[in-house]
């Protein structure tokens, strides 16, 4: 049975689960020399002085990708209830996930014959 | 069904008893099963890297480390401290706190999905009811590190990196989350415990072999492993998108990427290959352990063969398999799966509630789901040679418009 002391667990856990990648890096930060220069720090790009500003507007081409995943991913979410009570669903219940999942591939066949799933 | 909880529940009324604040005995004993639960997977990825580097060694036909102790097994441990001792160079103009934050977010999201691992049918970190959307959700924060690790580095290189694997991860999510739906339909469950409950008949490969390779090659696609390594693609983008870390950051994304496979290989055995059933469980609940590490290990063992002998895949063509074939796979498997269920329930197949746990009382609905899988699988294949070998005719019939001569074998021998 699932009780609060469950999420109270997950709870501690997501606290703790910070402490154990952050200790070793303090500690490197501790016993590690630290000498920086500024030919150091430059950013690593093949040796090549880096022209311009990283953080500029990129055009990310793949972002139809994006779209389509946040239709699914968020599709998707509803289906799992109708999944964990699929054993105690009447027929009619059962239809209507199987349309719900029908309108699925409709979105996903549109996005193909669009060519909106080619990487360019 | 006891968990780990329910040891803390035992403890903090023996402090109470003691004399102990009601709620200072409570943390503390949540706090004990925390740090219980989150030592299993950080001592075994030491032991982990080593394995893996004498595997690889093997495979490429080398020793592997054999000098720091003995067989070598010290050397991850040597290889932690020359980390320590390694100066950590922030490239100027990097977001300082972003740039520190992506690393350990990388860590503590594999950390975290074990809370939910069922060891043994009595330890567990918190058996949630909603165990699988847990796991998607915490799983999902992976993209996140990327995208913080390469826009934080303020390096041309690793942005580009970062955007293309968030491509990748994020788009292999949907199958995976797709085949996660198959256990649960069987199981009714999305309870970790409850899932591997119900396979003590039949373990959900064998009803299900489909689900189970969609859920472990979108798992290897998020591990970011061979043949899915676009991430780290050194010919073209000199590292990825974490080109600029250095010393124990660096080492905390390597560290939280074994990790991560193994926590792939350790939620396939628990979902797909029962978990800890397995001889005289019943007796001694605590020999599930060794069951699901043994299941486990045979997991990870055959995730670093593939890693080690298939050649990485261009990017096109990891978006293609994806989208063109495991996502529609997914989405038949499901309607298929659950009207196959719903035949067994008709047609009276079901085992009986008092025999679930029975493998011969199982057999019949298991048959029925196997071959509807191997037919479904029959069905895409076939689909997939087809396309291949249209693919491969108008690659010849483009080389003879050319003039030239048409390769015999493709793009194989081109």
């Amino acid at each position: 049975m699932e009780t609060l002391n469950e999420w109270a667990f997950v709870g501690v856990f997501f606290a703790i689960a910070w402490v154990f990648p952050a200790l070793p890096i303090i500690g490197a930060w501790l016993v590690r020399p630290k000498k920086p220069n500024a030919l150091k720090k430059q950013t690593y790009e093949s040796g090549v002085e880096t022209v311009g500003d990283t953080w500029v507007q990129f055009r990310v081409q793949y972002y139809i990708y994006g779209l389509v995943f946040l239709i699914f991913d968020v599709e998707m979410i509803f289906l799992f209830p109708w999944a964990v009570a699929y054993e105690r669903l009447d027929w009619f219940a059962y239809g209507a996930g199987f349309l719900f999942i029908f309108l699925l591939t409709d979105a996903l066949i549109y996005a193909w014959r669009k060519r909106a799933l080619e990487w360019v | 069904m006891t968990t780990c909880v329910d040891f803390i529940n035992t403890l903090s009324p023996c402090l109470v008893r003691a004399g102990w604040n009601a709620d200072l005995a409570n943390l503390l004993s949540l706090l004990l099963g925390v740090v219980i639960v989150a030592t299993v997977p950080l001592l075994t990825v030491i032991l982990l890297i080593w394995i893996e580097r004498k595997f690889a060694a093997r495979i490429q036909d080398r020793i592997g480390p054999n000098r720091v102790g003995p067989y070598g097994l010290l050397q991850s441990l040597a290889d932690a401290l020359k980390m320590l001792t390694k100066e950590d160079i922030t490239p100027s103009g990097a977001d300082r706190i972003l740039f520190n934050l992506a690393p350990i977010i990388t860590f503590a999201t594999v950390v975290l999905i074990w809370a939910i691992v069922p060891f043994t049918p009595l330890h567990i970190g918190a058996d949630l009811s909603i165990g699988i959307l847990y796991f998607v959700a915490v799983g999902s924060i992976g993209a996140v590190k990327v995208m913080i690790g390469g826009w934080s580095s303020n390096n041309k290189y690793a942005l580009l990196g970062a955007f293309r694997t968030i491509a990748l991860i994020v788009s292999y999510e949907v199958p995976m989350i797709l085949a996660l739906l198959v256990p649960v339909l069987m199981a009714g469950s999305m309870g970790m415990q409850d899932l591997t409950h119900a396979q003590g008949g039949m373990w959900f490969i064998v009803m299900s072999p489909l689900a189970a390779i969609i859920f472990f090659v979108a798992n290897l696609a998020e591990t970011g492993r061979s043949p899915f390594d676009l991430l780290e693609a050194e010919s073209e983008l000199i590292a990825g998108y974490n080109i600029e870390y250095s010393g124990f950051k660096f080492g905390m994304f390597m560290a939280g990427e074994f990790m991560h496979v193994f926590t792939v290989a350790v939620l396939t055995a628990v979902l797909f290959l029962g978990g800890w059933w397995g001889p005289f469980v019943d007796q001694f609940p605590a020999l599930g352990f060794i069951w699901l590490g043994l299941k486990t290990a045979v997991v990870y063992l055959f995730m670093l063969l593939i890693r080690n002998t298939v050649p990485r895949f261009r990017i096109d063509q990891v978006m293609n398999i994806n989208w063109k074939f495991m996502v529609p796979l997914s989405i038949v498997l499901i309607l298929l799966q659950s009207f196959l269920l719903r035949l067994i329930d008709a047609l009276g197949l079901r085992p009986a509630p008092e025999l679930a746990n029975d493998l011969l009382a199982n057999l019949p609905q298991t048959l029925v789901l196997l071959a509807g899988n191997l037919v479904l699988g029959a069905i895409f294949m076939h689909l997939l040679q087809r396309h291949g070998r249209t693919l491969r005719e108008a690659d010849e019939a483009l080389a003879t418009v050319k003039g030239e001569a048409a390769p015999a074998g493709g793009m194989a021998e081109a």
